[in-house]
């Protein structure tokens, strides 16, 4: 007898396959709940109730029974980071897929203790009873059943008609303390004994710490020390108020050598294709045939660096124990941001907790993970006292990682009859991912920082296999006959870069439907028919059909107004989007409408999916409409509010979403889904409306103008 | 240190600290008031708002002196039972829900000075008031409805 090889063995879903022990999921406690562990973390997108529903509705108990753990190292599942908008693809499957298997197991022991078959068995609110009123429950059962055991493939999860609560839009478990103010950030949580820290971080972009001067921080009252490691240097106090007074006397007894030269911030695109790069060709794709070409249009879209701009500045709080240390963060990726504090401090991964706690929400990768290690640092000198840090807004807009810039150049060669024959895309760009624990180099802040620094954590793209980074969402989904897609990404990094919601989906999507837009126009097709009429895929065409007749597309055109279309598949393996942008451009630019059709699969939570497009969809507004990370040659400039002003309440447009619903399909996340789609609806409204191509991101006042005086 | 004495959400309250410290420092150190929650420091994001009389400020940007006798409502103040509260849960208005302390804050204001707002009359109202998440729309309904509600008890 042959065994099968491994390939051949079916496999676990989602992150049960890296953790298939089931008790590391799902227990039941004494007193009649069920806790679920996951490893994916709330940051404000309503994961926590969505695995609670599946957990519930899986086990046939109660929601209120389900009690959702916070991640920590200590316990939990490594389910890696949470982002990309997998948490239901990989968390959710898996709770789906160990619980249905748990239900079994239940099912089994409860026919031997009841003699009752298990087809005759019945599960109701976590209560198993059979003919004759016999009864018992998961928690009586949970002392002899152990958990402690590999899920196996061959558990079966109900069938969509069986749900009860996936699919429903059941209200989100976190959102009461919310709302009451009860202490549930990380910000407002505090331990016994705690201190306050604070760093000092330069305003030149890298400097290096020439001289200073402790003697005036030292005498601020309730100061226990200033922590100085070559370029890091922190104060720690008994109180909040005495390290931000000790941090303003250090800062001003410091002096700091010129720092490194950044780019001009008005010749991006130039400066970005002129940078030390790798090309990696990302796709390519030859016709059969001779090539019909007659002609070529080349396109080439710009977008800024943006900002992750979190409304809470990044906190953690760090607590020493020997040579032991906890942690609590707000990082996406816990058991990753264990393994770079491994390596700054030299300790096995085994004497580290980092335990989640909720932070505002990231958007990405922002300071999150930098503060925890600067809370680390701090820590060493509090006695095993633990030390909260909390950065202040000017370092979280000018110190955290940011979204990449991006140069963008499509070139389309066209037939006789003006048809697509050839498509070339081509992206320069900084990687969009310098997350932690990925390289055998740390890529936290202060690690560059101090005496014995780390080198700078040249950002990376993610294969395309995980979505792509810089070329996430950059091969079209049109049937082209050929394509050469390629990616240049930036070896030097004088402007910190890492992953922001989309990566590079943004930037692409932007291109890719601009100038869909503009070769529609050329070819005096409209945009619906000309999108439907390249597209083979029969839910692209759904989204674009179902938001086109929800929008009346398309809308009798009124002086200054205009309407365009936006459409991506979310890294063409995920959610499909498709968005009508109603733009209005007397002299400002504003988005008075967006109309939007989604296909997310199987919608867990109906409402949380629509809330997460909504947001996406503002957020997106946002960043078209304002957003721009400024800097002169030697310093971020941005390092504000009023310098970097977001969307407010006035300026937000109408938005309506119309969910597809597909609950036989593999659910998608929805959080990315709707940012891309969003940028090009916009800016092809406002060639609708006012005649000009916006390439360049941000569409303003004074961006318009250039590009009019480009085209006079 | 001079006294500051004040009303925080109905209770006497008598503070010893140098006056020229922000109320938000105050309430989140000394009072352990975590529902105004620290965005910027500069009275530009809201998150931080408290209501002052029958206006929303920044508790950033308010030095303790300038409270003296003065009524000061939290989200803490609002108890569990504010139509907002329950507005803003019924409309699932928020992501994160760091913004949503402030927010509130700028809402009730309205609510004490208009009762029957317009939705342009909340949108204005909560215009100093940044969200991130582009929970917006969903709190400007949350608005409405509990005005409504406040109109027909």
């Amino acid at each position: 007898m042959t065994r099968p090889a491994p390939s051949s063995a079916p496999k676990l879903p989602g992150s049960l396959a890296a953790n298939p022990v089931l008790s590391s999921w799902v227990r039941f406690s004494a007193d009649g709940e069920v806790m679920i562990s996951p490893g994916k973390v709330e940051i404000g997108q309503g994961i926590v109730t969505a695995l609670a529903q599946i957990a519930a509705d899986e086990l046939d108990v109660d929601i209120g029974r389900v009690q959702m753990v916070r991640p920590s190292t200590a316990a939990s599942p490594n389910e890696g980071v949470t982002s990309g908008s997998l948490s239901v693809q990989q968390s959710g499957r898996a709770i789906r897929h160990a619980c249905a298997e748990i239900r079994q197991i239940f099912l089994d022991a409860a026919s031997n203790r009841l003699g009752v078959g298990v087809d005759a068995l019945d599960v109701k609110d976590g209560t198993i009873s059979g003919p004759g009123n016999v009864s018992t429950s998961y928690w009586e059962l949970a002392g002899e059943v152990s958990l402690d055991r590999d899920a196996t493939p061959g558990a079966k999860p109900k069938p969509p008609t069986q749900r009860t609560l996936a699919g429903g839009s059941i209200r989100r478990v976190d959102i009461p303390d919310k709302v009451f103010g009860h202490p549930r950030f990380i910000h407002d949580f505090t331990l016994p004994a705690m201190l306050h820290g604070r760093v000092l971080r330069p305003e030149l972009s890298a400097a290096k710490l020439v001289d200073l001067s402790e003697d005036r921080a030292r005498a601020v009252a309730g100061l226990v020390a200033i922590v100085r490691d070559g370029n890091f240097v922190g104060v720690v106090s008994e109180t909040e108020d005495g390290a931000e007074n000790a941090l303003r006397a250090l800062r001003k007894d410091a002096a700091w050598s010129s720092g490194e030269t950044l780019p001009d911030e008005d010749r991006l695109a130039e400066w970005l294709k002129v940078q030390p790069s790798e090309l990696m060709v990302i796709d390519a794709k030859t016709a059969s045939g001779k090539p019909a070409k007659v002609r070529t249009i080349q396109r080439q879209y710009t977008r800024p660096y943006l900002a992750h701009a979190s409304i809470a500045p990044s906190c953690a709080i760090a607590q020493w124990a020997g040579q032991r240390v906890h942690v609590w963060t707000h990082s996406q990726g816990i058991y990753f941001l264990r393994a770079d504090l491994a390596l700054v401090l030299t300790l096995p991964v085994e004497d580290i907790i980092v335990e989640h706690m909720e932070g505002a929400g990231c958007y990405g990768h922002n300071a999150a993970d930098d503060v925890s290690l600067d809370a680390v640092l701090l820590a060493k000198a509090a006695g095993g006292r633990p030390v909260r840090v909390q950065w202040s807004r000017q370092d979280e807009m000018t110190h955290a990682p940011f979204g990449a810039a991006m140069a963008i150049e499509i070139e389309a060669g066209l037939d006789a009859q003006g048809e697509i024959v050839e498509w070339r895309h081509r992206i320069w760009s900084n990687g969009h991912t310098a997350r932690p624990g990925r390289a055998a180099q740390p890529a936290l802040l202060a690690a560059t920082e101090l005496a014995n620094p780390f080198p700078r954590y040249i950002a990376t793209n993610p294969p395309q296999a995980n979505g792509g980074g810089a070329d996430r969402n950059s091969i079209p989904l049109y049937d082209f006959p050929s394509w050469q897609i390629e990616c240049h990404r930036l070896l030097t990094m004088p402007i910190r870069t890492s992953a922001l919601r989309t990566l590079g989906g943004q930037g692409n999507v932007f291109a890719i439907e601009s100038f869909i837009d503009e070769l529609a126009s050329t070819h005096g097709e409209d945009p619906v028919a000309f999108r439907l009429r390249h597209l083979s895929d029969a839910r692209a065409q759904d989204v674009i059909r179902s938001v086109a007749r929800r929008a009346s597309w398309k809308p009798e055109k009124q002086t200054g107004r205009g309407h365009g279309l936006g459409f991506a598949r979310y890294k063409n393996t995920g959610a499909y989007c498709a968005v009508v942008a109603e733009v209005e451009g007397v002299e400002d630019v504003s988005v008075k409408r967006l109309t939007i059709a989604v296909d997310v699969g199987e919608a867990i939570n109906p409402d949380g999916v629509i809330n997460q497009i909504e947001g996406g969809a503002i957020q997106a507004t946002s960043w078209v409409l304002k957003e721009r990370v400024r800097f002169d040659r030697q310093r971020i400039t941005s390092n504000s509010w009023a310098s970097y002003p977001i969307l407010r309440f006035s300026e937000v447009p109408e938005v309506q979403v119309e969910l597809i619903p597909r609950p036989d399909s593999e659910p998608f996340g929805a959080g990315e889904a709707a940012h891309g789609p969003v940028t090009s609806a916009i800016a092809n409204a406002v060639f609708d409306a006012l005649g000009v191509r916006a390439r360049d991101l941000p569409i303003t006042r004074e961006s318009l103008i250039a590009a009019m005086e480009r085209v006079s | 240190m001079p006294l500051t004495r004040f009303r925080l959400n109905g209770a006497e309250t008598t503070i010893d600290a140098d006056p020229d410290r922000s109320l938000l420092d105050i309430l989140r150190g000394q009072l352990g008031i975590t529902g105004p929650h620290f965005g910027c420091g500069t009275n530009e994001c809201g998150a931080c708002n408290v209501i002052i009389g029958d206006h929303a400020v920044a508790a950033c940007d308010t030095p303790l002196w300038s409270v003296q006798d003065k009524n000061i409502t939290t989200i803490e103040g609002l108890g569990g039972t504010h139509p907002l509260q329950r507005a803003l849960i019924a409309e699932q208005a928020l992501q994160c829900g760091y913004c949503v302390s402030g927010v509130l804050m700028s809402a009730a204001a309205l609510l004490m000075r208009n009762p029957n707002p317009t939705g342009e009359d909340v949108r204005a109202a909560l215009d100093r008031n940044l969200c991130r998440c582009g929970s917006h729309n969903r709190m400007v309904r949350a608005v409405l409805r509990a005005a409504a509600e406040m109109r027909a008890q």
